[in-house]
């Protein structure tokens, strides 16, 4: 058997974040009622015609400082002819020979990912299949919704750079991050807002030559990207072992049993028949556009990311920071450089467990200023760690304060030496068995026996001994 | 000839398609005639006018009534257009 390596690169759709279509003034907005949203342009009824929505042009303009892209002088709109239901006007707009944007790239965890393009397009109405079990193969007939046809859609094809699963989804999580950051999109693959393709083949390890692709479609999230992948580089590795040939398909992701099945065969490309749009002029951004566009670009998670790791967050906490887009929280939070990890640490621990468990904004739930208090309570040694837990329980989605909540309740942890050695004086005392056993016991009997006596003085004092003053204590009675 | 009519979607019957072949063949002797011109350094026309950039804003406008929408339309259901079945039987 010969070791295969495999080439993939990944088509992303994304809708854009505008109010309106690409075309008409139709709100942009998902979960309206069927056919709410259309008007005579997205209808396609005679005698209407497109304008360009300029929001979709300054986001595309953004995405080029973004990924490093060139923006051509001129780019110009297609018309994508074929016949499906789905776009009234029995053609899609799209753009085909000149693209919006060529030649950019983004840093993938050390390797750079070259991108070739990114265009505009409009997204088609949504189909539904009655009769059948809803498959379009045994439908009696189907149901259309125009609300979603002439939703603005970028289109992002990345070069075949990328070797692995592991490597495609890193890349799309990347992507998604850069796109959310200059808000382009809002990137939910689950809503449907953003559809990944991959074009997937191998080849022996080493070899010039590519293999040939076959195009993987209807992966609804991020694992079953990387399944689909996986099971793509397993089913050709396996065929080319068994001396077969690969024939360019496109291939169905099926979640259910996870594998790919062949699709019937559509309109090849050249039977699309595209020609320039007759009803739309070139666009041709000027150097005031991209010059504007530039002087307002929003920090990009790899930016967050150093920024974060430069005030001593550690590189994993950052990496989940900035994907949950908690960055501003956290360095909002953080008073000194002393205690950034602690609060990395509350943030993408306590922090992002509630903002995803309730989907809340948790500046709203609790002020970063507060978090940034509450650190600092266990910092200077008021609380102990547990009993900041319990104070953050009580704060959350509250208009409390976390230093009058330990002031209220007493929470405050006793860190005074001659109250807690008294302590720890009783409970030898009261234990001579156990004080010999850790006298002489080596350094793994000490550890067991000081849990013991640490959870003796803990019970004595109600739970609020400063755990670290105990355990020095301990050791210079009995150490 | 067949498969330029089932892109479009026409029927065509033996007559016409013969026909339009002889049609077509005229056309495209025409559009030989252009390549004979030297176009050298000519960029291609994307559009009649010497426009760029027609930009609307992005602000929301009024939408058709739905009611109105699907009274124009063949067949309905559920809010939705009805259409026949998409692809022929296997
Ligand atoms: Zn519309």
């Amino acid at each position: 058997m010969s070791v295969y390596e495999a080439v993939i690169g990944l088509e992303l759709h994304v809708e854009l974040a505008t109010a309106t279509k690409l075309f008409c003034s139709c709100p942009n907005e998902f979960g309206a009622e069927p056919n709410t949203n259309v008007c005579p342009v997205c209808l396609g009824l005679p005698g209407s015609l497109p304008v360009l929505n300029a929001r979709a042009v300054e986001l595309a303009l953004r995405l080029a400082e973004a990924l490093d892209f060139d923006v051509p002088d001129r780019s110009i709109f297609a018309r994508k002819n074929y016949f499906y239901p789905d776009m009234p006007k029995d053609f899609q707009i799209s753009q085909y020979e000149s693209p919006i944007l060529s030649d950019g790239r983004l840093e993938v965890d050390g390797a750079t990912v070259g991108i070739e393009r990114a265009h505009l397009e409009e997204d088609t109405g949504k189909t539904v299949h009655m009769g059948g079990g809803g498959r379009i193969h045994d439908a009696e007939h189907s149901l259309v919704d125009y609300n979603r046809a002439g939703v603005p859609l970028m289109e992002i094809v990345s070069r075949p750079d990328i070797r692995s699963a592991e490597q495609a989804r890193a890349y799309v999580t990347e992507l998604r991050g850069v796109l959310k950051a200059i808000g382009l999109s809002d990137v939910k693959m689950e809503e449907g807002s953003m559809r990944v393709d991959a074009n997937v083949s191998v080849r022996e390890a080493g070899a010039a030559e590519f293999g040939t692709k076959v195009e993987i479609k209807n992966m609804n999230s991020l694992r079953s990207l990387g399944r689909a992948i996986e099971h793509e580089i397993e089913r050709q590795s396996a065929m080319l072992d068994a001396g077969e040939r690969i024939i360019q398909e496109t291939r169905h992701w099926n979640e259910d049993d996870g594998t790919t099945h062949g699709m019937r065969t559509k309109e090849g490309s050249s039977d699309y028949r595209y020609f320039p749009e007759p009803d739309l002029t070139p666009v041709a951004p000027t150097d005031e556009q991209r010059a504007a566009v530039r002087g307002a670009l929003p920090e990009l998670p790899a930016q967050q990311r150093s920024r974060l790791v430069a005030l001593g967050v550690p590189e994993a906490a950052a990496r989940t920071i900035v994907e949950a887009e908690l960055t501003t929280y956290t360095t909002s939070a953080t008073v000194s450089t002393a205690t950034t990890a602690d609060v990395a640490n509350w943030v993408q621990g306590e922090v992002l467990a509630r903002v995803n468990a309730e989907d809340a904004d948790p500046e709203e739930k609790l002020p970063a200023a507060r978090l940034g208090e509450l650190v600092d309570l266990v910092a200077e040694g008021t609380i102990s760690r547990a009993q900041a837990k319990e104070v953050f329980d009580q704060v959350w989605g509250t208009s409390k304060v976390p230093r009058e909540v330990v002031k209220d309740q007493g929470l405050a942890q006793v860190s005074d030496e001659g109250e807690l050695a008294k302590v720890i004086d009783d409970i030898i005392t009261a234990n001579p068995k156990e004080s010999d056993a850790y006298r002489a016991g080596d350094d793994k009997a000490r550890g067991k026996l000081q849990g013991f006596f640490i959870g003796q003085a803990m019970k004595a004092t109600g739970g609020k001994a400063n755990g670290q003053l105990l355990k020095k204590l301990l050791d210079d009675r009995l150490g | 000839m067949e498969h330029v009519a089932r892109l479009a979607r026409l029927s065509l019957t033996d007559d016409e398609a013969e026909r339009m072949v002889g049609e077509l063949s005229g056309i495209l002797e025409h559009v030989e005639d252009l390549a004979a011109i030297d176009l050298d350094g000519v960029p291609p026309t994307a559009h009649p006018l010497p426009l760029v950039n027609v930009l609307r804003a992005d602000e929301v406008g009024p939408t058709l009534d739905r009611e109105e929408v699907l009274a124009a339309a063949p067949d309905a259901a559920d809010g939705r257009f009805r259409v026949p079945r998409i692809l022929d039987a296997p």
